[in-house]
């Protein structure tokens, strides 16, 4: 058993303390890009339990790391592309400013 | 050793995101995150992903912070006022984040004996390193062909064909991001 092994536990404790974290921003912020950066922050929570995991299952994990960044990467470059549409509209990004969509 | 690095790069991220998310300037909150990522990126070497690691700073600290920051400030957002939510919201979140941790932190008592044990639940498999031998094999062809070659292997023989379909994600991230940002919609 590797050395990195006994951390198992620990380090999925700290991928749920950051995921959690990156809910509770996401709650309570209205910004939208700090919005955004909280959902990156879950998806790093995300990608250190597959780290943790794949060194008992093998190289896998990695692998999805992998598709996890880049999924990341088109989200990020999406969602900032919005985010700028938006702001052009209304000249704002405060969450409570966008409710085109509430009936 | 290596646990109390780890503990130390660990205390030094979860610092670094509660800042993240509590700072009120969108830039000194991007600052925080790249810091957590910093030390996600240590983390990964101590479990050893060295190659994760690598493309944690380049893919993450480096690309995709360096677009909040842009869009940060081509939006002149550098001071902002307090954008928090009422109290309301603040307790709703305590309770709903309180009530995920203490869901997701049971994840702290898992040791490789235990998952063996939960996963196959017969005696037999008890024996983590029997249950948990592919880790182990990886393990010893990281040591044969290089970190590198070890997560490559998987990924151009197993899993060829998503990662071919991640060209067409990133080519429709490319082309939905020109489209979105152009001037006339």
């Amino acid at each position: 058993m590797s050395d990195g092994a006994a951390l198992l536990g620990p380090a999925l404790g700290l991928s749920a303390i950051l995921f959690s974290l990156g809910v509770a921003g996401v709650l309570l912020r209205r910004n939208a890009i700090v919005l955004f950066m909280c959902i990156e922050l879950m998806l790093n929570a995300v990608n250190l339990s597959f780290v943790a995991l794949a060194q008992l299952h093998g190289a896998g994990g990695y692998v999805m790391v992998f598709f996890v960044m880049t999924v990341a990467a088109a989200e990020a470059a999406v969602g900032l592309a919005i985010i700028l549409a938006i702001f052009r509209h209304k000249q704002s990004v405060d969450l409570q400013n966008i409710n085109l969509l509430r009936g | 050793m290596t646990q109390t690095v780890f503990y130390l790069f660990a205390a030094f991220a979860v610092v670094s995101a509660s800042l993240c998310i509590l700072q009120r300037n969108p830039v000194s909150a991007a600052l925080w995150l790249v810091s957590t990522m910093f030390s996600l990126a240590a983390i990964y070497v101590l479990l050893g992903a060295q190659f994760i690691a690598a493309i944690q700073v380049l893919v993450y600290a480096g690309a995709i912070m360096v677009l909040f920051l842009f869009v940060i400030m081509l939006l002149n957002l550098g001071h902002a006022s307090s954008d928090f939510r009422g109290p309301s919201v603040v307790a709703g979140t305590l309770v709903i984040g309180g009530l995920l941790l203490v869901e997701l932190f049971a994840l702290w008592r898992y040791s490789p004996n235990r998952l063996a044990a939960e996963v196959a639940q017969s005696p037999a498999y008890n024996d983590p390193a029997l249950l948990f031998a592919a880790g182990e094999l990886s393990r010893q062809e990281a040591a044969g062909r290089g970190v590198v070659g070890a997560v490559a292997a998987p990924l151009f023989q197993t899993y060829l064909v998503p990662f071919e379909i991640t060209s067409i994600l990133l080519l429709v991230a490319i082309i939905g991001a020109v489209v979105l940002a152009k001037r006339s919609i």
